[in-house]
């Protein structure tokens, strides 16, 4: 089997081609190696890094932004949504902070100082 | 009057970064200007992750790459004025500013503008139809959603493939708005790539080419959008007219270098960048007046405006130090495949200069070649080029000597 890939790892996006060969995964057209690992993960577990904001619960009208630190499985972002959208901080808050911890072997930290 | 080595206005990421340089080359007396509570400019709002890959070797979120700066900002303990607005500049370095406290005039011995851009906005666009609630520039939609935490509609259509447009598309997804369509008049997208895959295939949103807004429907709030193909002279065909149901409508069609300032001191503006025309220092046409960022020319990725406006910065810091000369200088051309070319103008005595441009068209594999008249200075290849991604070519010592007068930079499909 052959699957077109376009590479989001970084700016360039390079048009890459895995072929999947008895479950031997061959990439072709990648410039780096994040290529090729990115490749393969796209064949068996895509993973994404989400992006969101969480409220600040003890000031006004202020959010604080937030990721997950490592990848997450593509297929759980919605889930993941969820519990976002559940949870309040209390300020203050620092950039790394933990937010909401061990959730699909990551965590989800903040990406901005509230003081 | 009070009195400032350099003064830069906009603490975005060209002036953080402007800042710095500056600070670095010497300069210690040093004030940033920002109109908003907080620097950082529109990164704030910024809050997905991709900036610094280039920069800072690692992977950031808006938020963090301008906490860096500030950080580095704070450890040299520039001074940033913030919810100060200026007003005015003068050709003598005079900044005219407001703030609460009043009205402050500052003399500058060295000037750096970077004020960044603004959105094209409806208006710029001739939609027909009324004017309901419900219809944002994409940027205004990333404030009201990543900053101030609304869900801006319950189904979207999003008018432009920019990058903003792009990232909003994704971001509404994941907050609960339906979003039906991404139309983009031009045959492709302006975005880059990666965005085009991560925001809309990933969820499966459809982005439609050669097709635009026809009308815009409602009377209070949004009630839909007509939308149509375009011929090749962009004149809608109207058999192809399709009525979609949406509350919500995003512009991201294009960004446009705020330089009302720039104009007020007289400064030269580049009409296809619609930012000043610069020196291989970023100094403008008027002397001691330097430019930096989407202000001189919009571009894709931040880490580029931070390495600008570090040339900007320590232009500036060289020019307080009365160490800036350009000598013998020449002016480059937008030849065949390339809209414009930046700087306008640089020294041949420099030890190197990079030439930033963009090309016309989406192209594959092309040459770039960088003559002097007929005598061929240097030639690059590039696996594709498009408009969307900035591209850079670097004329080192031994080449610039061979300039006289002018280089040409123009593309080869091959």
């Amino acid at each position: 089997m052959e699957k077109n890939i376009i590479c989001i790892i970084c700016p360039r996006g390079c048009q890459l081609k895995a072929k999947i060969v008895s479950d031997i995964i061959t990439v072709e057209g990648n410039a780096c190696k994040r290529g090729e690992n990115y490749a393969i993960a796209e064949c068996t577990n895509p993973l994404r890094t989400v992006t969101s904001i969480v409220r600040v619960a003890n000031r006004t009208d202020t959010m604080v932004s937030v990721k997950t630190l490592g990848a997450v499985p593509k297929d759980k972002i919605e889930e993941i949504m969820e519990i976002i959208r559940n949870t309040q901080v209390e300020a203050p808050v620092k950039i790394g902070d933990v937010i909401i911890s061990d959730i699909y072997s990551t965590d989800i930290i903040a990406t901005k100082n509230i003081m | 009057m009070e009195k400032h080595d350099i003064v830069i206005i906009g603490g975005g990421p060209a002036g953080l970064a402007a800042a710095c340089a500056a600070y670095d080359s010497g300069i210690r007396d040093i004030l940033v200007l920002d109109r908003e509570k907080q620097a950082g400019g529109i990164l704030r709002q910024c809050i997905h992750s991709g900036f610094g890959l280039h920069k800072l070797g690692k992977e950031l979120t808006g938020p963090e790459y301008a906490a860096h700066y500030e950080e580095m900002v704070k450890l040299r303990n520039i001074e940033v004025l913030c919810e100060t607005t200026v007003i005015g500049v003068t050709k003598d370095r005079v900044v005219t500013a407001v703030n609460k406290n009043g009205v402050l005039e500052i003399q500058a011995k060295a000037v750096i503008l970077a004020m960044g851009c603004r959105e094209r906005s409806r208006g710029a666009l001739n939609i027909a139809g009324s004017r309901p609630s419900g219809v944002y520039s994409a940027g205004t939609a990333q404030k009201l959603v990543n900053i101030e935490g609304y869900k801006v509609g319950k189904k979207a259509v999003i008018l432009g493939s920019g990058d903003i447009g792009l990232i909003m598309a994704r971001r509404m997804t994941l907050e609960g708005t339906k979003v039906e369509a991404v139309c983009e008049i031009m045959s492709y997208s302006g975005g880059l790539t990666r965005n085009i895959v991560q925001c809309l295939d990933d969820f499966g949103i459809p982005l439609y080419f050669n097709t635009t807004v026809a009308q815009i429907h409602g009377k209070d709030r949004l009630s839909g959008v007509t939308i149509a193909q375009v011929d090749e002279n962009r004149h809608i065909i109207e058999e192809t007219k399709r009525y979609i149901e949406c509350d919500t409508l995003l512009l991201s069609v294009g960004l446009i270098p705020e330089n009302e300032l720039t104009k007020g001191a007289g400064i030269v503006i580049d009409p296809i960048t619609s930012g000043a025309v610069v020196d291989q220092h970023r100094q403008t046409s008027v002397e001691g007046i330097f430019s930096c960022g989407n202000v001189l020319q919009v571009h894709d990725l931040v880490d580029y405006v931070s390495d600008e406006a570090e040339i900007a910065g320590k232009g500036a810091a060289m020019y307080v130090k009365g160490q800036l000369k350009t000598e013998n200088t020449a002016v480059s051309i937008a030849g065949n495949g390339v809209r414009y070319l930046l700087p306008q103008s640089f020294g041949t005595d420099s030890e190197s200069v990079s030439l930033f441009f963009r090309v016309t068209k989406p192209c594959g594999a092309v040459r770039i070649d960088v003559k002097c008249g007929e005598t061929l200075l240097k030639s690059e290849k590039r696996i594709r080029a498009v408009p969307g991604e900035m591209e850079k070519i670097t004329l080192k010592k031994a080449e610039l000597e061979k300039i006289e007068k002018s280089v040409t930079v123009e593309l080869e499909e091959i």
